[in-house]
């Protein structure tokens, strides 16, 4: 980065580290936290609106929606996380895949499914072959933050229909006696209160979102991880006996399917 | 290839017994319901070791916490703050790292009987170093939940242990032990649950899985590559890990009547089971 780190020879003390500090992976590995800080930010608010629903839905009059939404913060607690972010991404891909097949290529009636190939039409690949390398990746991120917002949403989920029972009945009884419709209570009482309950909760999940980041990294996005490991990953004779034994015996770590 | 054939290849496949080779193509139903369920196998060796020897350290450091003597309680406080506060998806990786750059020994170790040589390079094993960090991560996870329930242990008990002239080892074996982990049983019983969970990032972290023997998200990620549909694999997983769930609730549920038994029904502590703590 500095003019003089081109010539190693003159470097003495400090201005080496500042040199070192300053490569092209040093400065990718800054960026990635900020990719990393974005999508924490835009996975709480997606997540809230994920678990506002899946609460509402929970407490839903009607069976459907009742089933859906208690399932919905269920299940969270019988299956690992991990399951989920390994599959919504790749699910979802194939969800919008399957549907601009339907839609743009319509006269093609070979079946999508062909043995263990999940082929489309080129029209309906997401993102274009043709596209640039950041749509591509920004992509990727999309699937990973909704990803994140949807186990998150279940956590959240979780917190806020526990903070909805939590209201005192006799609050919402008053709602009644005022004649307030059932609505009007949800929404100018019970929505109103239940945040006292919930905000212990919700900060308790914030930071479990921070500590979920690393998680990214499964999900084939470039982030501190990948990069700390791609700085920390020194050649020695045991990584290159790693490295043959990630190709010996075809270990992957689970990447994006483009 | 029926599915008894299968059962016969693949059940103990993530051992590394019966078939050598993995499905490639045309992958049945039974060939991905067997070899995941083959992989659980691994899920509940982590989980049953990591919980056992767990339980009796975390024990150790809640009282070191709790100890005047700053000898015992900076140690311990320091530990359950380190594990409980990274992710335990980057304690994977560094102690996979760690456990790599260590030089390659062998001890020798007399049981008497026999002997065996351990070797240093058993660390960088799945079986044994993440066996280790798992062990470590519950221990403080617990510890924290014994520590809040050895503080809430109530005077009254102990004062009436006191009138009974029990004293040091008598004491806390008879009364506080016993009481702690009543109070402490529900969110033990939620801990449980989730190192569970925890044990499916074992082979997604530093741990490679030597000659295709993982755990059941291994196969199932292995499936989804290869049939390129995720909509099987995954949903097989799910269900293979509600039932170890619903079963650890079960065994668990068991052992909270049998800590409540001393009660009169309102008193008794039901086990609820509270959501989630990604590590």
């Amino acid at each position: 980065m500095f003019s003089y780190c081109a010539d190693p020879k003159t470097l003495e003390g400090l201005m080496w580290l500042s040199c070192y500090i300053t490569t092209a992976k040093h400065m990718s590995f800054y960026v990635s936290f900020l990719v990393v800080m974005g999508l924490i930010s835009l996975a709480a608010p997606l997540a809230m609106a994920f678990g506002f629903a899946g609460a509402i839905a929970a407490r839903s009059s009607i069976r459907v929606f009742r089933l859906i939404g208690k399932g919905y913060l269920a299940m969270i607690r019988g299956i690992p996380d991990i399951v989920f972010f390994l599959f919504i991404p790749i699910a979802l891909d194939q969800a919008f895949e399957f549907l601009r097949h339907k839609v743009l290529c319509s006269d093609v009636t070979e079946p999508i499914r062909q043995g263990n190939d999940f082929v489309v039409c080129a029209a309906a690949k997401l993102p274009l072959s043709t596209a640039s390398e950041w749509v591509h990746d920004m992509y990727g991120f999309l699937l990973a933050l909704l990803a994140f917002g949807f186990v998150f949403g279940a956590f959240t989920g979780n917190v806020l229909s526990g903070a909805m029972t939590a209201v005192p009945k006799t609050q919402l009884e008053t709602g009644e006696a005022f004649g307030f419709s059932p609505r009007q209570i949800f929404r100018r009482i019970l929505l109103k209160q239940m945040w006292v309950y919930a905000l212990p909760g919700l900060s308790n999940l914030w930071m479990i979102l921070i500590k979920a980041t690393p998680l990214l990294f499964l999900l084939g996005i470039e982030d501190i991880v990948y990069w700390a490991k791609e700085l920390g990953g020194i050649k020695t004779g045991v990584y290159e006996y790693k490295a043959c034994h990630l190709h010996l015996f075809q270990i992957h770590l689970p990447h994006h399917y483009h | 290839m029926n599915c008894f054939q299968t059962l016969s290849d693949y059940s103990f496949r993530s051992l590394g017994y019966g078939e050598r080779l993995l499905p490639k193509a045309d992958i049945t139903l039974c060939e991905q319901f067997v070899l995941i369920g083959s992989g659980m196998i691994w899920n509940i060796y982590f989980a049953l070791l990591a919980l056992l020897f767990g339980f009796f350290f975390s024990t150790i450091l809640a009282l070191g916490k709790n100890s005047k003597s700053s000898m015992l309680n900076v140690p311990s406080r320091t530990f359950i703050f380190i594990f409980r506060g990274s992710p335990l998806f980057i304690q994977f990786f560094f102690a996979y790292e760690l456990f790599v750059i260590l030089p390659k020994l062998g001890f020798d170790l007399n049981l008497g009987f026999l002997t065996i040589t351990v070797e240093t390079r058993w660390l960088t094993k799945a079986w044994l170093g993440a066996l280790i960090v798992l062990f470590f991560n519950t221990s403080a996870y617990a510890a924290e939940i014994f520590y809040g329930a050895l503080r809430a242990v109530s005077i009254k008990d102990i004062e009436s242990a006191d009138a009974f002239g029990l004293t040091g080892t008598k004491k806390f074996k008879r009364i506080i032990w016993p009481t702690m982990l009543r109070l402490a049983w529900p969110s033990y019983t939620n801990e449980a649950i989730f190192l569970f969970h925890a044990t499916s990032l074992v082979f997604f972290t530093g741990f490679p899985a030597w000659q295709q023997k993982g755990d059941a998200i291994y196969y199932a990620s292995y499936f989804a590559d290869k049939t390129f549909n995720p909509f099987i694999p995954y949903p097989i997983v799910g269900l293979y890990f509600i039932l170890m769930t619903l079963i650890v609730i079960g065994l668990f549920g068991l052992i909270n009547k049998k800590l409540n038994k001393h009660l009169s029904p309102n008193e008794r502590s039901k086990l609820r089971i509270k959501l989630k703590l990604i590590r």
